[in-house]
């Protein structure tokens, strides 16, 4: 005779999917994540590793630009900005002052949080279409100051600067590719660690407030105007990151590398990947990066236009991003488990 | 103060483009309730197919008109076959279509018409208006269209049930299909009338810029600008906008020593920005007034 | 009496989720009916139903012809006005222009203009505002001005949603009042939803009472109001 069952906790059923609990799915997905991350550095050629790097890259940029408009509801049409205050700032760094690369990030990171709160502040008088067109104003504001010869002898001007890609550290034997692959994941893991905490945090709840119902937040009690600044700092901060990154993989910055085309680019990685999803970022990235080229590939001539045809038929198709197509699937698969 | 006075006109007709977008941008947001960034895409666009309609013969008041009527039929097509089925969709999805059809008005020139800058022919003739040069035939002439045309508009959307009827489906879609309103229709008529408008601009800029796939790109910046700055509820204030920020850009270009040619459109979008910040409705903006 | 409204085993749905689970309901030519039942029990969506601002199953007929499936657009036109929850208030338009949207269906003008100084008699405070800025309306205002505006379409059938909301009680009774007023002189036949069932009862000839997306019970008024124990578990007082 079987012993009786002990009496579970009684929590109700969690939703499955094919038997597996979603909490167990959202744990085998992210370990399959990462084996395929960890791969891909020893399976695909340096340019396709450098590719990937790219739109890791790309995709942290996302991650911030996410941070304040789809979980603040603060548009911003101007993050190629913060992006390239980040990329020039490891640049001189590195270029005229010999600084070792892994310390530009930390530079990075605080140079654009201050920016990014410096521009939260009066940004805080605008709503939605006004705030859009004041940071759009600082996306095309940004590489005509830095080609102007004001500050020509820090920034290179219009030719830019030109460094020297990194080895990898300590006789480790992977190219600088792979190395560069490398070192961009382990930032990349511990900045999305850090959004995911902050989202889950009541910091977050408080942003995530301040976008849905600013007055009811206010009457709770939360900070409004601190939280929207510090939420732009942490935004460009993150951006920032990525533009360092971005000038340490490229090897090369120049104002015509950060026009407001890249804000646009942003926004559209941010768009279909999924506003408010931050695993949605990294597809946004992957999108922003390989399909432009893709769409090359198909004509040269008409490179554009069948890039805005494809993007057309993925909003068509998602038109609350991958992230939204992907929460309906799940609700569609899921059912409530014994 | 010669050469001040001499800026200040200069600045009016540079102006008088930014108005004329600034206007196709007001006009279109009546409508929508949405910037469109495709707007000076679909503007160059319809030069060039009036270009093309010119190269085959036309006079140029004929292809004049039938740019117009063929911009207001694509602009309706547009809202009907690309955008309606975004219409539930977020307003940041919307906005992605706006890029995408950018993209695809950019390339298609493109690629039909090339790169290389062609002239556009303007219906005033060359030369200055008066002896003394200040101001030339064609500013003098794209001035007074704009003019007219904002006349127009104000009269439609002010005094005809239509308008009335427009203006309400683009403020709240859910009560104007309750007064019986055909709220998507009247979105396509608003596409309709802003690509018109933008054709317009467009017809008038080009003997100017030249005409070009890119031509537009940062003339619709400004006309953001000039809308904003006057506020974007007020076709007028646009308008007096797109005059002000032509103004100050020359200004600023030639007084302001440290600034060089680059820097000109930076500091006319600062003073933009500092204008939001003390009047963020714009300067003749009427500020939405919501319960809480 | 004929049977102006009818609707049968109604089913609506916001997205995947049901909200109303076989609703039937009759309305008469000439009567004011009310629909009450606690928060969440689908009063709302009944409305949006009739008026096709949601995905329904079930049979729905106006005037003998249904009208499920039909757009909001048509739907209004074939006589029918809904007074929305919130006012759904023009508030960028003058009162004036909030009046004349709601003639937009219409065509001859004399007749409008006549209309819109009715609608000022009724509502003397509205033609006091008439240019003014209808969002800086207060809330009993603009709910006169809802009322004037679904007014302005000639409707037979006037749906109106929780239009003592927020209002203060002088102001609801003068409101309920000129209600009533309406439906005896301009004989436009009402459907009002309300949560103070206690002054809807007062004004309604026929009553339903709904619970979770189900019609419970249904009768004249009065009846419902006589009846303690309905009174006392569904109405709560």
């Amino acid at each position: 005779m079987h012993a009786p069952v002990a009496e579970k906790h009684l929590a109700p059923p969690q939703a499955q999917i094919g038997g597996i609990a979603l909490s167990r799915w959202k744990l085998i997905l992210l370990a399959a994540g990462f084996a395929v991350a960890l791969a891909v550095p020893f399976v695909l050629k340096n340019f396709y590793i450098f590719q990937i790097t790219l739109a890791i890259i790309y995709a942290i940029a996302i991650l911030g630009l996410n941070l304040l408009t789809g979980f603040n509801g603060q548009f911003s049409l101007g993050h190629s900005a913060f992006y390239a205050i980040g990329a020039y700032t490891a640049a001189i760094m590195m270029d005229g002052f010999d600084v070792n690369y892994v310390l530009t990030l930390p530079a990075a990171a605080l140079v654009c949080f201050v920016f990014g709160f410096l521009f939260g502040l009066p940004a805080l008088r605008l709503e939605g279409i006004y705030l859009a067109l004041a940071t759009f104003a600082l996306a095309i504001a940004i590489p005509q100051i830095l080609k102007s010869t004001l500050v020509e002898h820090w920034t290179g001007g219009v030719q830019g600067i030109s460094l020297i890609k990194p080895d990898a550290p300590f006789g480790l034997p992977l190219n600088s590719d792979q190395w560069l692959y490398l070192f961009t994941a382990i930032v990349a893991i511990v900045m999305y660690a850090c959004a995911a905490n902050l989202i889950r945090s009541r910091t977050g709840r408080a942003l995530i407030a301040i976008r849905d119902h600013p007055v009811a937040a206010s009457a709770m009690g939360i900070n409004v105007a601190l939280y929207k600044s510090l939420t732009f700092g942490v935004s460009a901060l993150y951006t920032g990151v990525a533009g360092a990154l971005g000038a340490i993989a490229i090897a090369f910055v120049a104002p015509d590398s950060f026009t407001f085309q890249l804000a646009i680019v942003l926004f559209v990685g941010l768009v279909v990947g999924g506003v408010t999803s931050i695993p949605g970022t990294i597809l946004g990235g992957f999108f922003v990066l390989f399909v432009p080229n893709i769409a090359e590939s198909f004509s040269k001539g008409l490179a554009g236009a069948v890039y805005g045809v494809i993007l057309l038929l993925v909003i068509y198709l998602m038109p609350t991003g991958a992230a939204g197509l992907g929460r309906l699937m799940t609700a569609r698969l899921a059912k409530p488990g014994r | 103060m010669e050469l001040f006075l001499q800026q200040v006109l200069a600045g009016l007709a540079t102006g008088g483009i930014y108005a004329c977008m600034a206007l196709a941008v007001v006009m279109i947001y009546q409508a929508i309730d949405h910037l469109n960034f495709a707007q000076g895409e679909m503007a160059m666009f319809s030069t060039f197919i009036s270009w093309q309609l010119i190269q085959w013969g036309a006079p140029y008041w004929l292809a004049f008109g039938a740019t117009i009527v063929i911009s207001f039929a694509a602009g309706i097509v547009i809202e009907r076959v690309v955008l309606k089925p975004l219409h539930d969709a977020p307003v940041l999805s919307n906005v992605v279509a706006f890029i995408a059809l950018l993209s695809i008005l950019n390339s298609a020139a493109g690629f039909i018409w090339d790169f290389t800058i062609k002239n556009f022919p303007s219906p005033f003739g060359a030369g200055p208006l008066f002896q003394d040069g200040l101001i030339s035939k064609h500013d003098a002439g794209m001035i007074s269209i704009t003019l007219l045309l904002l006349a127009l508009l104000y009269l439609f959307f002010r005094h005809t049930r239509i308008g009335l009827a427009m203006r309400a489906a683009a403020a709240n879609p859910e009560s104007a299909r309750l007064a019986g309103i055909r709220v998507g229709w009247m979105n396509a008529l608003g596409w309709g009338m802003a690509a018109a408008v933008g054709s317009v601009a467009g017809m008038l800029i080009a003997p100017v810029v030249f005409l070009e796939p890119n031509m537009m790109i940062s003339i619709l910046l400004y006309g953001f600008a000039g809308a904003v700055v006057g506020g974007l509820t007020s076709p007028g204030g646009a308008v007096f906008g797109g005059f002000l920020v032509g103004i100050i850009e020359n200004l600023a270009g030639t007084y302001i020593p440290v600034v060089g040619r680059e820097m000109k459109l930076s500091i006319a979008l600062c003073i933009i920005v500092a204008v939001l910040c003390v009047k963020p409705s714009g300067l003749f903006g009427r500020p939405v007034v919501t319960r809480v | 009496m004929s049977r102006l409204l009818e609707a049968s085993e109604l089913c609506a749905f916001y997205g995947a989720t049901q909200v109303l689970f076989g609703l039937s309901l009759a309305i008469d030519e000439g009567g004011i009916t009310t629909l009450l039942g606690a928060n969440g029990a689908g009063k709302t969506t009944t409305l949006r139903s009739l008026s096709g601002m949601c995905r329904t199953h079930g049979s729905i007929r106006f005037d003998d012809k249904p009208i499920n499936g039909r757009a909001t657009e048509d739907i209004v036109r074939l006589g029918i006005a809904h007074v929305p929850q919130g006012r759904g208030t023009f508030s960028r338009q003058t009162v004036e222009e909030n009046l004349q949207i709601g003639a937009m269906t219409r065509s001859r003008r004399g007749e409008i203009a006549a209309d819109i100084d009715r609608v000022y008699g009724y509502f003397p405070r509205l033609k006091e505002r008439r240019a003014q800025q209808a969002g800086t309306l207060s809330g009993g205002e603009q709910q006169m001005l809802a009322v004037g505006r679904a007014m302005m379409l000639r409707p037979r059938l006037m749906l109106l949603d929780e239009p003592s909301f927020g209002l203060a009680p002088l102001v609801v009774e003068e409101l309920f009042g000129i209600l009533r007023t309406l439906n005896a002189t301009e004989k436009v036949s009402m459907l009002l939803v309300e949560q103070n069932a206690a002054l809807a009862l007062e004004l309604a000839d026929h009553a339903y009472l709904i619970e979770t997306g189900r019609v419970v019970t249904q009768g004249p008024a009065r009846a419902l109001r006589d009846d303690d124990n309905i009174r006392r578990s569904y109405l709560g007082y």
